[in-house]
């Protein structure tokens, strides 16, 4: 999907969000884009997840500021449940690549030109990619890896699915509570 | 005293900052949570859900503002198709959380970011969160506050704090006294067109210069509002004491003592003689156009008086002005003032308080909308449409043709039900996305002005040729 600023409102419009719910959001992803008729969700044929190749695809390439614009973290929901494990864009809206971590879809940067090539190559042809997170790495057989930079921590947590507010409460409760009581002079009033 | 020049984001971070994890990140003392109906309620359940509870409920709040009906005369659920189950969902959570609720028949209820500095909810000096992208608007007091997610809120709710990697610095200066006209949904408009939506991306912004000092509290918060379409964690203006005014007596805001000590601590909001950012930009703003976006990304904004421009720059660039092209209808050369449009909306989290409906009216009273023109303003909350009803500006706008709601988020996006769909709108809202404002819109993002000036026209029209 070789465009830059593709925005959450594009990723799932928002009278997509029909439940209070993390469930069942794929069916309106990228809903207008997608659909040549929303109601009776006729497909466009030209749209990228509608051709046969990319059907089932994982890893998902885009342009500059994917994730831009509204922070609805049914975008990624969405995207999960579509299928997508792996985004590789030159930069993200930085509340969507945070709620990407929380929901163990990794977010790959990589230099404007790299992505701009396996683009162009994925149009061309069928294209298989390798996002290994252990390595930090995007391989493509027959090519270089291309490297990526990950937190640990944030790798830690996707990798092993981590619940980010036990790990708080358990490393940091003490550090909480100290900075409660002395914040409570410093700011009475806050 | 030799201490180090510090910015007003340093101080803000520092006096916020409970530990460093072990990778580099701060965990960061949340001092207000907001919720709403659209991306809240998702984690009160979730909380309960998981067994655990608020850890300071007086510090969190929750507003039905996303899917609310704003006709007159609106229902206690919403006409939204699926809606009603996120207000009723809404309230339960609320309740069983034991936070105060604004609901749909409270006098306080109102655009999330709009109520809380009218509340005192929002301060200077205090870090606020809230799942919704605009969060940043409340920087315009001198707060530190960004949008979040569904599950970091859930996060901030349990433990207080929230885990984030610290964004570098950087200021705008803005350079040179704007034209009276130029308002501050202008100057934010010309800073994204100028330096981009990533122009402001891993950064907490701090907006300076004679222009932004003349700015008022509310033009302070449209200016910041904006910073997360410029790809900016956050925006921030280090507040005056116009802001410490507009703070004062609110439902929420320190009393007696503890505002004496509160004004005290506000005073020392400020970025220091010498500080320096990670980044410094500038806009000149000398002979500056109110500005106007032509395509479907805010930094696909222009001057009114200038022409649809010719695609330009690197190929990734040229590719997305040529799809906004074509999906505006328009082509490369085109005046933007003679564009004909079909709707005019003055609403939304940016440009939707008194001062921006004083702004619009003025130049209604005594004039009619053009005909063919459906014309909306839906205030930024309840309390400001009392106000400007108590001026008798609902009259000006009523008789002038526009609908006159009740608050919410209402067309700024479409969920089903009414919007613009298929219509050229110019907009007083933040986001010119395709089919943002319904299937197939058109929008032009603008000043109160000059979307009152278009309204009038039928076309997009620069407001001075009205006043």
């Amino acid at each position: 999907m070789m465009r830059r600023n593709v925005d959450t409102d594009a990723i799932i419009p928002s009278r997509e969000m029909k439940r209070v719910s993390r469930e069942g959001l794929g069916e309106g992803l990228f809903a207008n884009w997608r659909y040549a008729d929303l109601a009776t969700r006729e497909e466009a044929p030209d749209f990228v997840l509608n051709r046969n190749r990319y059907r089932e695809a994982k890893i998902l390439i885009s342009g500059d500021n994917f994730g831009c614009g509204s922070s609805r973290e049914h975008a990624v929901w969405a995207l999960a449940d579509w299928g997508i494990g792996a985004i590789i864009a030159p930069s993200f809206g930085e509340i969507f690549q945070a709620n990407c971590a929380q929901n163990g879809i990794v977010a790959v940067v990589l230099p404007e030109e790299q992505v701009d090539a396996i683009g162009a190559e994925a149009e061309r042809r069928e294209l298989r990619l390798t996002v290994d997170l252990g390595a930090c790495e995007v391989q493509r057989v027959g090519d270089r890896a291309l490297p990526f930079s990950m937190k640990p921590r944030e790798r830690e947590m996707i990798l092993k699915g981590l619940d980010p507010i036990a790990l708080t409460l358990s490393e940091h409760a003490a550090a909480i509570e100290a900075f409660e009581k002395s914040d409570r002079t410093a700011r009475p009033w806050a | 005293m030799s201490a180090t020049p510090r910015t007003l984001f340093e101080k803000l971070w520092a006096a916020h900052e409970v530990a460093r994890t072990d990778d580099g990140q701060s965990l960061i003392a949340i001092d207000r949570i907001f919720l709403h109906e659209r991306t809240g309620t998702l984690a009160l359940q979730a909380l309960e859900k998981a067994g655990r509870t608020i850890r300071h409920p007086r510090r969190a709040f929750c507003v039905m503002d996303h899917i609310v009906d704003t006709k007159p005369g609106r229902p206690g659920l919403t006409r939204m198709p699926g809606g009603a189950e996120f207000i009723t969902a809404t309230r339960e959570a609320a309740r069983e959380a034991g936070i105060r609720l604004f609901d749909i028949d409270d006098p306080s209820q109102g655009i999330v970011h709009v109520i809380s500095p009218e509340l005192g909810i929002a301060l200077p000096g205090l870090t606020l969160v809230c799942p919704d992208s605009h969060t940043c608007t409340v920087g315009g007091l001198g707060a530190l506050a960004w949008g979040i997610g569904t599950t970091q809120a859930e996060h901030a709710l349990a433990t207080g704090t929230l885990r984030v990697e610290k964004p570098l610095s950087m200021r705008v200066n803005f350079v040179g006294r704007p034209d009276p006209a130029v308002t501050a949904k202008d100057l934010i408009l010309a800073v994204i067109a100028k330096h981009s939506a990533t122009g402001g991306l891993g950064c907490a912004v701090e907006f300076a210069g004679e222009a932004i000092d003349a700015l008022g509290v509310e033009g302070r918060m449209t200016l910041c509002n904006m910073a997360i379409e410029f790809g900016a964690w956050t925006g921030m203006v280090a507040p005056n004491e116009d802001v410490f005014d507009y703070v004062n007596e609110r439902e929420f805001s320190p009393r007696g003592a503890l505002w004496d000590q509160a004004l005290a601590a506000w005073r020392e909001l400020t970025t220091d003689e010498g500080a320096e950012f990670d980044r410094e930009l500038e806009l000149d703003c000398e002979g500056m156009a109110p500005q106007v976006s032509w395509g479907t990304s805010p930094e696909h904004s222009t001057g009114i008086d200038a022409l649809v421009p010719e695609p330009d720059g690197d190929a990734g660039r040229r590719e997305a002005m040529r799809r906004a092209l074509d999906y505006m209808d328009l082509a490369p050369g085109q005046k933007m003032d003679e564009l004909a449009i079909g709707a005019a909306f003055i609403g939304s989290c940016t440009n939707a308080r008194l001062s921006d409906l004083r702004a619009a009216a003025k130049l209604l009273d005594g004039r009619r909308v053009a005909e063919g023109v459906k014309a909306i303003c839906v205030p930024g909350s309840m309390a400001v449409r009392a106000a400007a009803e108590a001026e008798g500006l609902h009259r000006v706008f009523e008789n002038a043709g526009f609908e006159w709601h009740e608050s919410g988020c209402s067309m700024c996006f479409y969920a089903g039900g009414d919007g613009f769909g298929g219509m050229r709108t110019v907009s007083s809202t933040n986001r010119n996305f395709e089919n943002r404002q319904g299937p197939g819109a058109r929008t032009h993002l603008a000043s109160p002005a000059t979307v009152a000036a278009s309204a009038v026209a039928g076309r997009l029209t620069d407001p001075r040729k009205l006043s």
